[in-house]
């Protein structure tokens, strides 16, 4: 492996979302140990984007990935109209999935045709660019257990080839119906940033990136796991794919300190994308 | 606008489709208007409607190492990968860059939902899975990438892009940037998408499909045939003094902001996403000699996509949509329509519009009934997805001096 070092990109507007850790002043509070958990937990999000009938019948998977996708485009204070954006999910919507196979192994001419066009993996993005009037480039990525790593390096790779800040939106959500018996994914979890290629005042950490071979030491996911510092983020390892995030998430809650250790997120049996996270530099 | 792009070598491709598996099949069926649809016979009770089957996918086995990824989708991929050469154009490719430094981008829309469905139909006593379908990894979108990425023993970045229609366009346009960026220096593109209940009896909700083959921008059309299909393409960094075609020249991606299943009125979306793969290429839309359209035969895509081709083309432009030859393959129509524009110029294949009788009147002289051959030596392929998601991709024959 002699991949090249790709350019230094800029972490704007962070955004977390799950039902213990409600938003991102919450969670970096939390990850810093400075923050207990939302108890009662807090109930589904209600995005904003949408029409107040949209809203309502949103499903779980768009009400959850709209919700920390405005409040990165907020945190970033850019026009959400203008902003590419990559949506990742390592699952898409699985009560959908549970609802299309049940009502195909009963009664398949049932198949309500708003189930089926919100089945779509890019459902999510879909709704995002609709109710932002946001016509840039827009995508839906999946990759199993690797999905933030992958979704992340997506938008990485097309913020730094065609100079341009990218939104990145990560979701998943939990395993319903027959579906339990297979798919092990437990709660509600998303992500999101504005990746951009120059520094600007909302900027809070230079990102340093590239692919490495996984393997090398310390960079299994097991080590990711075992190297989250917080009990609320230790938390949150077994709930959903999306949990692959912890690490730079800690990361982005601390980094204001000075520069960050070395994360390796895996991509796939043999590769890793590796991460580091410093301050931005001051004027 | 985007800056123009260096082109990418396109070193080897290959699609699989109701016309049949491979190249020349394809060629084939284009060059004598041979279609591949017929009367739906898939499942135990098929609805009225003509779909686009690829024969024989129920006797496919595949490699022994990977019995544990069997589903219909993913045994369409590997029928598809061992045609044309392509497995070995592959270990070429891996012998002479190291495993690593080839990408995998591949598009599907429903990946293997179709095995997920048939579990459903053999729940055990508690409502679970039987053990046989516990198999996590296949009833994920990403199934079909982990499947191909292991028979073609390639560790470079992987990732499935699932955005409707479009999805085996965009993978285009990731590829070229993971190059661009020198994080790969191949990757295989492609995609697969097979036909399953969700897809017949959804879109058959939407009241999208067709008693009839269909017609696309016929004046009587009807609505969309389904069908299944899976393509691939191997590409690579143009080497200096290298004078191999066909190329990547240009792609464009753009969202609609408009709906999630009818595409923008004045097709705002795909204009943009035609300019932006216009500009890449560093072409004028004069220079386009064919254009494989979308052309699904819904009445709101061809409407749209046809007053867009009338509006920004020339009268010489032959353009065609190929959904009566193959079905729309969704997920995977991307590939194969690019796979349609690659043989085009290798060729000099223009393909006509197969089952249309009557072209409805708002469209231009560019829309063809008929193939015609001649030198091209650019062509434009359109893909739209739900999600308001569209792709243009631009393939040539030589470097644009």
């Amino acid at each position: 492996m002699n991949a090249p070092t790709p350019p230094t990109l800029y972490i704007e507007g962070p955004a977390f979302w799950t039902p213990t850790l409600p938003g991102w002043d919450a969670a970096r509070a939390a990850f810093r140990g400075e923050g207990a958990l939302s108890d009662p937990p807090a109930k589904r999000p209600s995005p904003q984007v949408l029409a107040p009938a949209e809203r309502r019948r949103a499903p779980d998977t768009v009400a959850l990935a709209l919700e920390v996708a405005a409040a990165a485009i907020a945190g970033a204070d850019r026009p959400a109209a203008d902003v590419p954006c990559v949506f990742t999910s390592a699952h898409g919507d699985l009560s959908i999935n549970d609802y299309m196979c049940s009502t195909l192994a009963g009664d398949p001419k049932m198949l309500s045709p708003t189930k089926f066009h919100n089945s779509v993996h890019n459902a999510a993005v879909g709704y995002w660019t609709i109710g932002t009037g946001c016509m840039a480039a827009s995508n839906a990525v999946s990759a199993y257990e690797h999905s933030f790593a992958s979704g992340l390096l997506e938008a990485a790779v097309q913020c730094a080839a065609n100079q341009e800040p990218v939104l990145l939106v990560g979701y998943d959500t939990p395993t319903v119906g027959a579906l339990t018996s297979v798919t092990d994914s437990r709660g509600l979890l998303a992500v999101a940033m504005v990746i951009a290629p120059v520094r600007t005042g909302r900027s809070v950490a230079a990102l340093q990136w590239s692919l490495a071979p996984h393997g090398a030491a310390g960079d299994d996911a097991a080590a990711t796991y075992t190297s989250l510092r917080s009990e609320a983020a230790k938390s949150l390892v077994a709930i959903n794919p999306m949990a692959q995030a912890l690490g730079l998430f800690e990361s982005l809650a601390h980094v204001e300190g000075g520069d960050e250790p070395p994360l390796h997120l895996q991509l796939s049996p043999t590769l890793s994308l590796r991460l580091q996270l410093r301050p931005p530099p001051k004027d | 606008m985007p800056s123009r792009i260096s082109p990418l070598h396109i070193s080897a491709y290959t699609a699989t489709s109701a016309v049949g598996v491979g190249k020349e099949a394809h060629a084939d069926a284009l060059a004598h208007s041979r279609s591949g649809l017929r009367a739906n016979d898939f499942g135990d009770a098929p609805l009225p409607t003509w779909i686009g089957r690829v024969d024989g996918l129920e006797d496919v086995r595949l490699p022994e190492s990977a019995m544990s990824w069997d589903c219909r989708n993913n045994r369409l991929a590997w029928l598809g990968l061992q045609a044309d050469g392509f497995l070995e154009a592959v270990a070429a490719a891996r012998d002479k860059y190291g495993a690593t430094r080839i990408a995998l981008v591949l598009g599907t829309s429903t990946a293997s939902i179709g095995e997920t469905e048939l579990a459903y139909t053999q729940l055990d006593a508690d409502g679970n899975f039987p053990m046989d379908q516990r198999r996590p990894a296949v009833h994920t979108p990403h199934s079909l990438a982990m499947f191909v990425q292991q028979v073609l023993g390639i560790d470079g970045p992987s990732e499935t892009i699932s955005t409707a229609c479009s999805s085996s366009a965009k993978v285009f346009a990731s590829a070229e940037r993971l190059i661009r960026l020198g994080l790969a220096d191949a990757a295989v593109v492609g995609g697969a998408d097979t036909l399953c209940g969700s897809v017949l009896f959804g879109f058959n909700a939407l009241e999208l499909v067709s008693t009839e083959p269909c017609r696309p921008f016929d004046a009587a059309r009807k609505g969309i045939s389904l069908g299944e299909a899976a393509g691939f393409a191997l590409v690579e960094r143009v080497q200096p003094g290298d004078t191999a075609t066909p190329l990547l020249l240009g792609y464009g991606e753009a969202s609609d902001a408009h709906h999630m299943s009818t595409p923008h009125p004045e097709g705002l979306g795909a204009e943009r996403a035609l300019d932006d793969a216009l500009a890449r290429a560093g072409l004028a839309p004069e220079a386009i000699d064919y254009i494989n359209m979308h052309g699904t035969a819904s009445q709101k895509n061809d409407e749209v996509e046809g007053a867009l081709v009338a509006r920004r083309f020339p009268a010489h432009t032959h353009a065609s949509s190929t959904k009566g030859f193959m079905g729309h393959t969704l997920g995977a129509a991307g590939i194969v329509e690019a796979v349609v524009c690659l043989l085009a110029i290798e060729r000099g294949l223009m393909p006509g519009t197969v089952n249309t009788r009557t072209l409805d009147e708002g469209f231009g002289p560019q829309l063809k009934l008929e193939p015609v051959t001649g030198e091209v030596r650019y062509a434009l392929s359109n893909s739209f997805g739900f999600g308001g998601n569209n792709c243009a991709l631009v393939f040539g024959k030589a470097v644009n001096a």
